[in-house]
């Protein structure tokens, strides 16, 4: 399968690639190109112009700046998965890129491009939230933070505008421990999740003192649950806790049927991944 | 476009549309059919190759992705006439049956064993999630990948299950 005819520029510098996204009319970026040239192949998508930013030299790294830790735009699911930084200060993505795709996927496809991409069922939007992930948004204009809990508008709709590039990722170093859970199309954690939920608690003298909880794969698009974080603040992180947390894990949230599942099955679902993701990432707060 | 690279240690360079997917221009323009077409979206592992020692399914990369890079594909695995061991273990422990998704699987098998020579079962199948067999159930090239692993770490290899069991 070809996708339909197209150009493609490949700028050295940041700078080029973002004049150029400015000034090509129907431009895309493309970065591992996973979910991008499929769409292409399959011509739901035939954007006139490619613009490759995989040969931008720098944004391969991810670095530790005092406060947070940032996550360049070409950091591949793989590294994401495994570096010293991330498994540290932001298990949970860890653990959601550690499950996207297959090793393949994870070699070329980066943890930027999965955000950007924005499908409803990816898993490292879910990591992302969790962490209080801020997306850095640069256009020819300047940069623009965007907090994770935002940028995920709708099936395949980020927060982005057209000549943006999602630059980095960064991650607040709060302390506080976080993890991921999934149950995959394929069953366990292989393919996209037909829901997950990522959970990042700050426990203080046995108390819950501050959380976050990424859901995926059950709504229009990945989200914070609300409910169930509001819940889990304040209590001890005690069975009963988690549970009544876990209750509330689809409020306010549209859940979608798919192929994949009910409506009914995918709450069940969420609530069941949300207590999971809580129990772990409060066993490790313990620990 | 022009673009050039290292095909199996030999340089190449040619036109090619920009839409050109790296496994058609190995194919179609350098007659290196090893390399398959299974499913075309990412999903089979069938076009597995290695860009830069990196294992990559190349229906899912442009060949101007590919610019400068060095390719390695199913044909480029063997040297100096003697079969990669991944290769040698496919053909001792029977890890393939039509063979259509072999090219793929021993090229993801070389690069986890480049990666780690002594992975355990669970790592195996967990390296090898992204290539789909449709004949063999995956037993037999789990055994094919531990006995590849056996010879890079110059060890002998276990016997052949069918052995162990009399049969
Ligand atoms: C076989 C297979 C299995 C998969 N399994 C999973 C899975 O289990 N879980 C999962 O979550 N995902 C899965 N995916 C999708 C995931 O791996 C993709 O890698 C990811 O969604 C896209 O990252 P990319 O770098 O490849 O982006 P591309 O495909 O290059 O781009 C995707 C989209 O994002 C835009 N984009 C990319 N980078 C940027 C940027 N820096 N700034 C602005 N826009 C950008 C592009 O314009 C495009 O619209 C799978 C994909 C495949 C092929
Ligand atoms: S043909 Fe490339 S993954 Fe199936
Ligand atoms: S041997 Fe036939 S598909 Fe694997």
């Amino acid at each position: 399968m070809y996708p339909r005819p197209f150009e493609y520029v490949a700028p050295k510098t940041l700078d080029e690639a973002l004049a150029a996204l400015d000034q090509t009319e129907g431009a895309k970026v493309i970065s591992g190109g996973m979910s991008l040239l499929g769409l292409m192949k399959l011509r739901l998508l035939s954007p006139g112009t490619l613009i490759d930013i995989g040969r931008i030299p720098e944004l391969d790294q991810i670095e530790d700046r005092d406060d947070h830790i940032a996550i360049g735009a070409l950091v591949t699911h793989g590294m994401t998965a495994s570096h010293a930084l991330t498994t540290e200060h932001a298990t949970a993505l860890a653990q959601a890129a550690s499950w996207t795709g297959d090793v393949q996927v994870r070699n070329r496809g980066t943890t930027c491009g999965s955000l950007a991409h924005a499908d409803t069922a990816a898993d490292q939007p879910a990591g992302a939230i969790a962490c209080g992930a801020v997306m850095v948004a640069r256009s020819v204009g300047g940069d623009r933070e965007i907090a994770a809990a935002d940028f995920f508008v709708d099936a395949l709709t980020s927060a982005l505008e057209p000549n943006e590039i999602l630059v980095e990722l960064r991650i607040p170093k709060e302390g506080g421990r976080s993890a991921y859970d999934k149950l995959g199309r394929r069953g366990g954690h292989s393919d996209y999740a037909v829901a997950g939920a990522a959970a990042w608690v700050r426990s203080d003298n046995g108390t819950v003192a501050d959380a976050r909880i990424g859901l995926t794969g059950v709504g229009t698009a990945p989200s914070l649950a609300a409910g169930a974080t509001e819940a889990i603040i304040g209590s001890d992180g005690s069975a009963e806790a988690i549970a009544a947390a876990a209750e509330r894990a689809v409020e306010g949230v549209t859940v979608l049927e798919d192929l994949y599942g009910s409506e009914e099955y995918k709450t069940h679902l969420a609530k069941v991944y949300v207590a999971r993701a809580l129990e772990q990432a409060l066993a490790l707060a313990r620990s | 476009m022009h673009v050039s690279m290292s095909v199996n240690g030999r340089e190449v360079s040619g036109d090619v549309e920009p839409r050109t997917l790296l496994v058609h221009y190995l194919r179609e323009n350098l007659g290196l059919t090893g390399t398959h077409v299974g499913c075309d979206t990412g999903y089979c592992g069938a076009c597995t190759v290695h860009v830069d020692g990196i294992s990559t399914k190349s229906c899912t990369m442009l060949a101007v992705q590919a610019e400068g890079a060095e390719i390695t594909t199913i044909e480029g695995l063997a040297s100096n006439g003697e079969l990669h061991p991944v290769q040698e273990g496919f053909w001792e422990r029977h890890g393939l049956q039509c063979g259509f998704c072999t090219p793929g699987m021993i090229m993801q098998s070389a690069y986890l064993l480049a990666e780690d020579n002594n992975p355990d079962e669970d790592t195996i199948r967990h390296g090898l999630d992204g290539n789909l067999c449709r004949c063999t159930g995956y037993h037999n090239i789990v055994k094919a990948v531990q006995y590849a692993g056996a010879r890079m770490r110059s060890e002998e290899p276990d016997a052949p299950d069918w052995e162990e069991e009399g049969t």
